[in-house]
């Protein structure tokens, strides 16, 4: 029967397109797999005690670690907190709270717009910004660039949250006489505080893995730094350097501080997806 | 070309629950049979069965023997079973980024006509059939299918699925969405179109049933209570509870 | 209300209370709010709290707009030198030469464009797949695992993408492909020239591997907000699966695709370690795909640094602001069409 003979042909460019997706869905996924499998293989050798713990030995010698890295890392995303978050939050309030007018969708606007810009652009900015007073690189204008790309993802991140909290529970505080302000902070933000939480994680881990706005900024360091006025290694930044190298040792290690780095990010995001979202998203319903 | 739709023994399942519980029923050829129940009785699942779009919800499954014009529908391809038999949805969904002449069109170009003259006259014809040509012949390829009213948009849907030349045309609800002005005219198409095709029509309106079709069925619970001509239903029920749904005594 | 009219009333009862004895019809006249003058000390204090908060909520929200503003103002300061210098030429000169002073930008507009096209291309066909597979076709349990290994792509720094790609995606290249493009395809004209292994090719590919889960994801967005009944209607009419995927799913999500598209170009525009680590950083405008070219972004990210003299920076920073305009413009563009379609409905993100 000629209907049926259509019937087949349908029915095999469904089953073509069917197996080409598929088939295109594994390759990412492979992809996946194999940038993971080559860092864990290239760099699990080389993540040890000394690794981690000792500062980079001068060039031609093996060994060494990446230890100030790991301690700028921390420094620089320390500051960069302490400007972003508040920042972040408190946008991200207005916004949720007062934020029905044309001042919000210009702020909302804005920050989606700031959301976009190229990191190397913020990094330029913070050099001209703090960079070029200060007459040095340090941590700090480090820290002011990647504050400046947390502000987007935390604002937005805290609006959605906190209109995720139903009118009803503001009202009833209302109704029991609280004040506006004491109802946002203690009541609303309160209940949203999970979500709040999660979307400053996921900034944070997101800023982590930061090179380009570091580059003139914080600019690295081969020995500790303490201080926040002068520049200062950073895990990006130093797996950046010894790359480009052609030191093999030093190719070695990068490999290693790529693993560590891929660690703490996946690990937050991971922890934060799976343990705060099921229990926020469970929670506001 | 007459058909009958013969059911037999139709089990239904959303996951776990048993939503139809063993319906049989015969269908008459070139008549309007309307089934009509209280919500959540059945209906639209059991008339969901008869073009297997119950199957195309993950969770469902269904079980038994449907015979459209002797051929049993869950031994042949599900989409060849809805070439043959068509359907009209309760909400009207027109494909929005469609040509009104690209929706009707659009179940004949999935099989494979091309020509432009085929297509042309099927169109024509499945527009006039839908009561719909004259609104809109001007403006086939221009306007957009969303951009119709809500009874032309349904229309509309009754032409797309009449283009296919199906044997029997199930309506889930057809007017329902729709203002009383709009209804008649659908009803109205109903009467004519049943001439030609089998149709099943689901219905919430009891006086809507009685006005269009022949038969009845009245479903309670999962269960296909009575089944006979439709003026016997409405006027000397068999079974208590056909009485007390007609009376309105719950429903 | 007239001030007379509230005198009135607060003569006839103490603001905020009504009388015992007053009738029913005259206590609707009565009002309840207390004029703020007039109230204790305590609850004015609330009021000025109330207000201080949302002072204080509001000055952050305005610097969020500030922040915008001081990066436009240090882009245009910094870059104006080269602006009064070179004018709108900087743009259309090949010429990048640091030493003797001559700054001309097409070989970075090239190399951007080049580069994000040739990601865009492989890209593209890879995030709609993944999104069309893991919305209509996958089974249930698989979903979130798709979903979840894109979300993990997306998580990935980009310099761990440029040592990676530096390592393994060049050598790949270098030995096996690019000889095969290069003996089946050098009748295109793209594929000439000696196989390095880096270049335009090494970029594109590394990129489109970072801009896949930004397309896929938003592409899933539109997708998921295609009504059913629509679906419903194409399996009606006796379209297979792939048959009602392409007439009522992808052709009502049109728009959103070419949005979500459009915002992968936008990250790969920007998109500097990667790139900088895998494309040669040869400022030459080459027809080969297997050739080394350089970005806007790395020639900032690799000069910035070891700028010659102000003028070289201040071309550097003109480079980051054409770079901050074309960004803006492209997400802008983009983020209009994807609103379109999902019309205000919340992205929620994907679990």
């Amino acid at each position: 029967m000629p209907k049926r003979q259509i019937s087949l042909r349908r029915q095999m460019t469904d089953y073509f397109f069917t197996g080409l997706a598929a088939s295109l869905s594994v390759v990412v996924v492979c992809t996946l797999i194999a940038i993971f499998a080559y860092l864990v293989l290239k760099g699990a050798g080389s993540l040890n005690w000394s690794f981690l713990t000792q500062t980079p030995k001068p060039v031609g010698e093996v060994g060494g670690g990446m230890a100030n890295a790991l301690l700028g890392s921390i420094m620089i995303l320390g500051i960069a907190s302490l400007f972003g978050v508040p920042v972040g939050i408190g946008a991200g309030i207005y916004l949720a709270e007062y934020g029905r007018n044309r001042l919000g969708q210009l702020v909302r606007f804005t920050s989606d717009v700031l959301n976009g810009v190229p990191s190397i652009v913020i990094g330029l900015v913070a050099y001209g910004l703090v960079v070029i007073p200060q007459r040095h690189f340090s941590a700090f204008a480090g820290g002011v660039a990647l504050a400046i790309m947390m502000v987007p993802t935390v604002t937005r991140t805290t609006e959605q949250m906190l209109l995720l909290v139903p009118q009803a529970v503001r009202e009833a505080a209302f109704g029991l006489g609280i004040p506006q302000w004491r109802t946002t902070i203690s009541i609303t933000l309160a209940t949203a505080r999970g979500g709040i939480i999660t979307g400053v994680m996921l900034a944070f881990a997101r800023v982590a893995g930061e090179t380009a706005p570091l580059m003139f900024t914080a600019f690295g360091n081969q020995f500790w730094s303490f201080s926040a006025r002068e520049p200062i290694a950073a895990l990006p930044l130093q797996i950046f350097t010894y790359a480009i190298t052609p030191y093999d040792d030093w190719h070695r290690q990068a490999w290693a501080g790529a693993l560590t780095l891929v660690i703490l990010i996946v690990g937050t995001t991971t922890l934060v997806r799976f343990v705060f979202m099921r229990r926020i998203l469970g929670g506001a319903r | 070309m007459a058909t009958a739709v013969e059911v037999r023994d139709l089990k239904a399942w959303f996951g776990k629950t048993e939503a139809l519980h063993g319906i049989n029923m015969s269908v008459e050829a070139r008549h309007a049979t309307a089934v009509i129940g209280p919500s959540g009785c059945g209906k639209s699942t059991f008339i969901r069965c008869l073009n297997r779009m119950h199957e195309t919800n993950p969770e469902a499954k269904a079980d038994g023997k449907v015979e459209v014009g002797g051929t049993d529908i869950y031994k042949m391809p599900a989409v060849d079973v809805r070439r043959k038999v068509g359907m009209v949805f309760q909400k009207p969904n027109p494909f929005p980024t469609m040509t009104i002449y690209d929706n009707v069109a659009a179940g004949l170009k999935l099989n494979g006509t091309r020509k432009r003259r085929t297509l042309d006259e099927v169109v024509e014809r499945s527009l006039q059939q839908a009561a719909l040509w004259d609104e809109v012949k001007d403006v086939l390829k221009k306007k957009s299918g969303a951009s119709l009213s809500g009874g032309q948009q349904q229309r509309l849907c009754i032409a797309r699925a009449l283009a296919v030349s199906p044997d029997v045309m199930l309506m889930d609800e057809p007017a329902s969405a729709l203002d009383p002005i709009s209804t008649a005219k659908i009803e109205d198409l109903i009467f004519e179109l049943k001439q030609k095709l089998t149709i099943v029509i689901v219905t919430h309106n009891m006086q809507q049933a009685s006005r269009v079709a022949e038969f009845t069925g009245f479903f309670l619970m999962g269960n296909l209570i009575e089944f006979d001509k439709t003026e016997k239903i409405f006027t000397n029920p068999s079974d208590k509870r056909t009485e007390d749904y007609i009376t309105g005594r719950f429903g | 209300m007239g001030a007379a009219r509230e005198r009135q009333i607060s003569r006839t009862a103490p603001a905020g209370r009504i009388p015992k004895n007053m009738p029913p019809s005259e206590s609707s006249k009565v009002s309840l709010v207390t004029p703020t003058r007039e109230l204790p000390a305590w609850k004015k204090s609330i009021i000025n709290l109330d207000f201080g908060f949302k002072g204080l909520m509001t000055l952050a929200a305005l610097v969020v707009l500030g922040i915008v503003g001081l990066i436009v103002a240090e882009l245009v300061q910094g870059s104006a030198p080269a602006w009064q210098k070179f004018g709108i030429h900087f743009f259309f000169g090949s010429d990048w030469d640091p030493v003797s002073g001559g700054f001309g930008a097409l070989p970075f507009i090239f190399g951007t464009v080049v580069s994000s096209l040739v990601a865009l291309f492989i890209a593209v066909p890879l995030a709609v797949a993944v999104a069309v597979f893991a919305t209509e076709m996958c089974p249930r349990p698989l979903r979130k695992t798709i979903s979840y290994a894109t979300e993990l792509l997306a998580a990935i720094p980009s310099v761990i993408y440029g040592l990676w790609a530096m390592f393994v995606l060049v050598p790949i290249l270098r030995v096996s492909v690019e000889p095969w493009l290069m003996k089946y395809f050098a009748w295109t004209g793209l594929f000439d020239g000696p196989a390095y292994g880096i270049g335009m090719l090494a970029a594109g590919v590394v990129l489109a591997i970072m801009i896949i889960p930004i397309i896929s994801s938003i592409t899933r967005e539109v997708l998921i907000v295609v009504p059913q009944p629509q679906r419903e209607a194409a399996l009606a009419l006796g379209a297979t699966r792939w048959e009602m995927v392409r007439m009522a799913v992808l052709r009502n999500a049109r728009a959103g695709i070419m949005g979500a598209v459009i915002l992968g170009l936008g990250r790969g525009l920007g998109e500097t370690m990667a790139v900088t680590m895998v494309i040669g950083n040869n400022p030459a405008i080459a027809k080969s795909l297997l050739a080394p070219g350089y970005t806007m972004a790395s020639v900032i990210a690799n000069e910035f640094n070891e700028a010659t003299s102000d003028l070289h920076r201040s071309a550097l920073i003109e480079i980051g602001l054409a770079l901050f305009i074309v960004t803006i413009i492209v997400n802008i563009l983009a983020g209009l069409m994807v609103w379109t379609v999902t019309r205000g409905t919340p992205a929620r993100t994907n679990a």
